[in-house]
């Protein structure tokens, strides 16, 4: 498995160093992008020294977690919510004829370095918040395990919004924003938005778990919505439960999938 | 080898015809299909465009899962175990390439190599002689890309063949190639099915091929076996036609179109 996906990605790599201004140029994008992320971020701690009662550095430590996990996931399993081009294209037939699971084939497909970036990025925020936080190792634990999961969360996402276009050919946009739209949510804390949409996010959709419920034990602080304290252990157990989804949606979606005209 | 008993393909098409009016209709592109193909045949598939060749074609290599009936190529149930059963089969589409767009061709095979889990030894013996059988020397090291149709759709062969599979699976493999490249294409893969005894499946629309090439002929036609025999028990249909296209445009105008049926699979 590991070593097909492997592979394949170098096979992609050295396609698009076919393309070296395409190749810049993309990259360049990639960076400027998640550059105006951070700024994004910074103006607001210009105007107040608070975001939901969170300081900078613990907003950076949200903020870090997050998107370390989101760019690995979107690294390694991202191409799989464009599953309708290829099914349009017929080129998902033809990885249903090669010897290797279709999804993993799906995951790899276009698989592009420049991506790498953003999880340098990514990992530079968190490494300065951490500088400033001056977290005990008897919590500190808790931060890969919670980078983990939230790769298991986003990637299951990822997944499950490849899975639904076998049915809704037409309609990608509906899962960028889950895929996306879960990305952004969960770089701020999540006090800054209404108590439903948290509840949401923590029940139905798990994305609470990708950083804030176990932040809230990195952090040492009582959760300001007062949801029970055992939630900021449960990451590892939502990401099973939503891998299980991810797999169940993925394998139905397969057994349906109808192919094109010709 | 392979064995299709009483299989059916139906797809549901929904439309809208109203504001929130849905329209359901059932679409049978395959119904009450059999036939077998024995070991080192060699079969061709007719039917008119939207008669249920593809459907065919893709549930036998496992991209589709039939609605009903049974399945079995080169001993496994084709849905079930679709890796499986990619190891034991090749498959060429003549309208899309299965190799990599960017890359030489050989890091394609290379690749497929890898994929398909073939020994070292015995891909470089094979590739040698697929090289020379299908003069691909001289390109070897161009991006596919770069290649003309008929160079293509050698690579392509070459790529579905390295695996030494025990079934081709061909669905149009001379579709847009010049004379000289058909002939060449035709050579090979006679040549392919008395030496190695490899089982064919072809689908296409050139009557040459199916004259040149196949022992048994399987006609389809709106999703059901219209006619099946040797080439001149297909001739024998319309002993008054001279040419070979000639009966088969009658057989295909016979079972003419149940309109609606027939567009309704381009979706």
């Amino acid at each position: 498995m590991v070593r097909t996906y492997a592979l394949l990605a170098w096979t992609w790599m050295r396609a698009s160093a076919q393309y070296p201004v395409s190749l810049a140029l993309l990259t360049l994008g990639s960076l400027a992008v998640n550059a105006l992320d951070i700024l994004a971020i910074w103006v607001i701690f210009s105007h107040t020294t608070t975001l939901g009662g969170f300081a900078l550095p613990e907003v950076m430590f949200l903020y870090g977690t997050a998107g370390v996990s989101f760019a690995v996931a979107d690294m390694l399993f991202g191409n799989v919510d464009r599953l309708s081009t290829h099914i349009r294209s017929g080129g998902f037939d033809i990885m249903l004829i090669r010897p290797a699971a279709a999804f993993l084939q799906m995951a790899v497909d276009r698989f592009n370095v420049q991506r790498f970036g953003r999880i340098t990025q990514a990992a530079v925020v968190l490494g300065l918040a951490l500088a400033g936080l001056e977290v005990p190792w008897s919590r500190a634990w808790m931060i890969p395990v919670m980078i983990v999961c939230g790769v298991v969360i986003f990637a299951s996402i990822f997944a499950i919004a490849g899975a639904t276009q076998f049915l809704l050919i037409n309609a990608p946009e509906v899962a960028n924003a889950f895929t996306y739209g879960g990305s952004s949510l969960t770089q701020y804390p999540l006090t800054v938005y209404g108590s439903e949409l948290v509840r949401a996010v923590t029940f139905v959709v798990p994305l609470a778990f990708v950083n804030w419920q176990p932040a809230l034990l990195v952090l040492g602080r009582d959760d300001p919505l007062g949801l029970p304290h055992w939630l900021r252990y449960a990451s590892p157990l939502a990401a099973v439960a939503l891998a299980t989804v991810a797999m169940l949606a993925w394998r139905a979606g397969i057994r349906r999938y109808r192919s094109t005209g010709s | 080898m392979i064995d299709v008993q009483e299989v059916g393909r139906t797809f549901t098409i929904r439309r809208r015809t109203g504001l929130l009016r849905r329209e359901r209709r059932v679409v049978h592109a395959v119904q009450n299909l059999s036939f077998t193909v024995r070991a080192g045949e060699f079969v061709g598939y007719l039917g008119p465009n939207g008669a249920g060749k593809s459907t065919t074609i893709k549930m036998l290599t496992g991209i589709l899962a039939p609605s009903s009936g049974r399945i079995q190529v080169a001993g496994l149930d084709p849905a079930r175990r679709r890796t499986a059963l990619a190891r034991r089969i090749g498959v060429v589409f003549g309208q899309r390439t299965t190799l990599w767009w960017d890359l030489p061709l050989r890091d394609s095979f290379e690749l497929i190599r890898h994929l398909y889990k073939v020994d070292r030894v015995a891909f470089r013996r094979r590739l040698d002689e697929l090289t020379e059988l299908l003069t691909l020397g001289e390109f070897l090291r161009t991006p596919v890309r770069q290649l003309s149709l008929g160079q293509r759709m050698r690579g392509d062969i070459t790529a579905a063949l390295l695996h030494d599979p025990r079934v081709l699976v061909l669905d149009e493999p001379t579709i847009g190639l010049d004379v000289v490249s058909k002939a060449a294409m035709r050579g090979f893969l006679r040549k392919l099915n008395a030496e190695r005894g490899t089982t064919v499946l072809l689908t296409t629309h050139d009557m040459g091929d199916i004259e040149k090439l196949c022992d048994r002929v399987m006609l389809i036609d709106n999703g059901r076996l219209a006619f099946e025999g040797g080439i001149d028990d297909l001739r024998a249909t319309a002993p008054e036609e001279t040419s070979i296209e000639d009966v088969v445009a009658r057989l295909y105008a016979r079972g003419a179109p149940a309109a609606g049926q027939r567009q309704a699979r381009g979706q």
